[in-house]
């Protein structure tokens, strides 16, 4: 009797001591029944309405529907390798600078076991150093900025989400296919690195897709959040180029177009927006027809009623039914980013044959190909950290039947035809003439 | 010099509360070591603005200068690679302390509101300057590299803390020592009655302009190390106006009491943002600005008096 005494107080001894040497080492190899996340969104601030909260509701829905395994096959394992997400909803207002101290407290402070999240491509090229300091792994979900991989490698920084490189070429072929007269164009975009990445790659697009087209010495580039165009309306009128280019997103591309509206913009220039959809659905029958407009992949506005697949049907019918309205790119791109994440932590605790660490989590995301709602994702780019997808265009109309925005003439491009093979530079493929490009 | 310091009971209670906290800090998990890095580096700023406030002058644009120090570290780490404290600090403070020197020949003729708007309006056109040029970074900025002592690189924070530390109270201490002086006794007496300091023999114009040196030296140290604890720098959280009302909001906040004053307000200001923004992801600048509107109401004198109230009930009972 004493003897078993000895041995159960020796053994829960050991056990005691092994978690706490596990505590302390950080490590989080033992099964675990909750995870935290830190879920980074606009919740504050002009790009909250059009996109913070549409993301962060997209999250919202998916990972309760993950938490209680209620996602379509082949999506209805409960949790994320079996643990039910505690989400920590931040704001990613305020400045790169406060973003960091933030991304800091997250993970030092609330101790998160990863991160999903943000939008701004500021944010994103801002938050890549600390998280890499930091060793924290970190699914980067809205951004477009092709530097986040371009400049660096990363190791525990993802991105769901293709690049502006992608968006902008798609833009330039279906301008030249649908176009092919409009010659001269200039571009309205935020003077940061999205807006100038984007005009970058459409300009060099533009360039090799058709010699004879020409750029205006004076495209415009505001400051982001600005929210007042007025001179910038003016100089593009005055400007002979007939096709404006624009990545305006946030409340920005809402303000613009209602700007831009009253003074008959749209009559004279065909207006090419990259991801401005959530103004369509925001204004609807007020956004002018006949722009033809981006969602920076299969979903939204362009794919809103075919596409049907029951991942697709059950998001867009819960989101509706739950938050009242249709989801936007945003809703997509967050709810993607989560389930990108948990297909990475059951794939790692499959092959661990236990709950997985951090490191065979990233190693069960690097290269991952799977299903998302409209369409598949690839994790081609960056050493397997960046991923790549179709990406569409159409021309907005209103669809009289179903009293909603709608688009016409819609066309996807592959993800092989607007994105370089990995390891060669953006510009430099572009430069080449995009060699290799599976159309 | 040294037989002011000795004697002023001011600058061995500074000397002793930051010889303990960097004590202390070397035993706090890193997210309070941080927080207290990030509010430490405001408080500098804030010093220097306490400075021009006891003389009667408040800077609704100090921003300017925390940016300038800011953007002198990251741009020396960008194009040169400079990652050592020390040029760094210098660099930061000489470019600060130098446009403090030619705008203060504009502000020093300026009081009151005037002065204000003034120094708001120099500071908003460094924040065009930096959202429009590319080269500048743009609203994106730049990531800042690791800092260096000596050629040495710490692998923790818990050095440029020390290191932060460190410059607080030096700067706390000669700001203390700068106050008795002539000059710096002239500081109440120009806020009181500048004619008269005129009649004395003394330029109001000249202790002004010395005042505003020194506090946008201080500001240019306090974005320097902002830089270094953050790793990144960009307009909105480094030079918007924002900033210089974050700044102004601490020195209310702290009170003009006491050199060490600015500190404790810059720590608390740290955990009431952190804490607002972790309770109220949606509306933590209400907390924010409920807190500050309470200590107006309750204490004018700011977070100082409080304290003092607190030692001198602790005096008049033992």
């Amino acid at each position: 009797m004493r003897k078993q005494f000895t041995y159960k107080a020796l053994r829960s001894a050991a056990i005691a001591s092994a978690v706490a040497a596990a505590a302390m080492t950080g490590a989080t190899a033992q099964a675990k029944d909750t995870i935290k996340v830190g879920v980074v969104s606009f919740l504050t601030g002009p790009a909250a309405g059009p996109f913070g909260v549409p993301g962060k509701n997209g999250a919202e829905l998916i990972i309760d529907a993950i938490n209680k395994g209620e996602l379509p096959a082949p999506y209805n394992t409960k949790g994320f390798a079996g643990a039910t997400m505690d989400p920590v909803y931040t704001d990613e207002a305020g400045g790169n600078s406060k973003q960091v101290a933030e991304y800091r407290n997250l993970v030092e402070k609330q101790n998160v076991d990863a991160l999903i999240g943000y939008i701004s491509s500021g944010s994103c090229m801002a938050m890549a150093p600390v998280a890499e300091e930091l060793q924290k792994l970190t699914i980067m979900s809205v951004c477009g900025t092709p530097r986040l991989f371009e400049e660096k490698l990363r190791s525990v920084v993802f991105r769901t989400q293709g690049n502006a490189v992608g968006d902008s070429i798609a833009a330039a072929r279906y301008m030249t296919e649908m176009f092919p007269d409009l010659k001269t164009y200039t571009g309205i975009n935020q003077n940061y690195a999205w807006g100038q990445d984007s005009w970058k790659f459409y300009s060099l697009a533009m360039a090799k897709l058709d010699p004879a087209s020409k750029a205006s010495s004076n495209p415009q580039f505001p400051k982001i959040f600005s929210g007042q165009y007025s001179a910038e309306i003016s100089t593009l009128s005055l400007d002979k180029a007939k096709v404006v280019h624009s990545s305006f997103w946030d409340g920005d591309i809402e303000a613009f177009v209602l700007q831009a509206l009253v003074r008959g913009f749209f009559e004279d220039k065909k207006f090419v927006s990259v991801v401005g959809a959530s103004a369509v659905d925001s204004l609807g029958k007020k956004f002018p027809k006949g722009v033809v407009m981006g969602t920076r992949g299969p979903y939204g506005l362009l794919t809103r009623f075919d596409r049907s697949r029951p991942l697709n049907n059950w998001f867009v019918d819960s989101y509706k039914a739950r938050y009242g309205v249709y989801p936007t790119g945003p809703s997509y791109q967050y709810a993607k980013a989560v389930l990108y994440y948990k297909l990475g932590m059951d794939k790692a605790a499959a092959m661990a044959g236990k709950f997985p660490t951090q490191d065979e989590v990233v190693a069960a995301l690097k290269g991952m190909e799977f299903e998302s709602f409209g369409g598949s994702v690839k994790m081609a780019l960056g050493g397997g950290h960046q991923a790549i997808h179709e990406v569409g265009y159409g021309i907005t109309t209103w669809d009289k039947e179903k009293k909603a925005p709608s688009a016409t003439d819609v066309k996807f491009y592959s993800a092989e035809c607007i994105n370089p093979p990995e390891g060669t530079l953006a510009a430099d493929w572009l430069e080449q003439g995009m060699p290799g490009a599976k159309c | 010099m040294l037989q002011i310091l000795r004697s002023d009971k001011t600058v061995r209670w500074t000397l002793f509360g930051f010889f303990v906290l960097a004590i202390a800090g070397n035993f706090m998990p890193t997210w309070v070591q941080n927080n207290l890095m990030f509010g430490m580096a405001r408080g500098l700023a804030v010093l220097g603005l306490m400075v021009l406030w006891r003389t009667g002058l408040i800077s609704f644009g100090h921003a300017l200068y925390f940016g300038i120090g800011a953007y002198a570290v990251a741009l020396a780490d960008k194009h040169f690679g400079v990652s050592d404290i020390f040029v760094r600090l210098i660099l930061a403070m000489g470019a600060a302390g130098f446009v403090g020197l030619c705008l203060g020949f504009i502000l020093r003729k300026y009081r009151s509101i005037f002065f204000a708007m003034l120094s708001l309006a120099f500071s908003m056109v460094l924040y065009g300057v930096l959202v429009k040029v590319e080269a500048l970074g743009s609203t994106d900025g730049f990531s800042v590299s690791a800092t260096s002592i000596l050629g040495w690189t710490p692998e923790s924070k818990y050095t440029l803390f020390c290191a932060i530390i460190v410059a607080c109270a030096t700067s706390a201490c000669m700001v203390q020592y700068y106050l008795k002086t002539g000059l710096g006794a002239l500081t109440t007496a120009i806020r009181d009655n500048e004619l008269r300091v005129e009649y004395l023999g003394y330029s109001v114009a000249k202790a002004i302009h010395f005042k505003y040196i020194i506090s946008a030296a201080l500001a240019g140290a306090s974005g320097a190390m902002m830089a270094m604890a953050l790793g990144q720098v960009d307009p909105d959280s480094m030079v918007n106006w924002t900033v210089s009302g974050e700044l102004v909001f601490i020195t209310v906040m702290a009170g003009p009491g006491s050199v060490i004053a600015p500190f404790i307000g810059g720590v608390v200001f740290e955990f009431l943002r952190t804490y607002a923004f972790e309770l109220a992801p949606h509306a933590w600048q209400l907390i924010v600005g409920g807190t500050l509107l309470a200590i107006i109401f309750f204490l004018p004198m700011g977070l100082w008096s409080l304290l003092e109230r607190i030692w001198v009930r602790k005096g008049s009972s033992s």
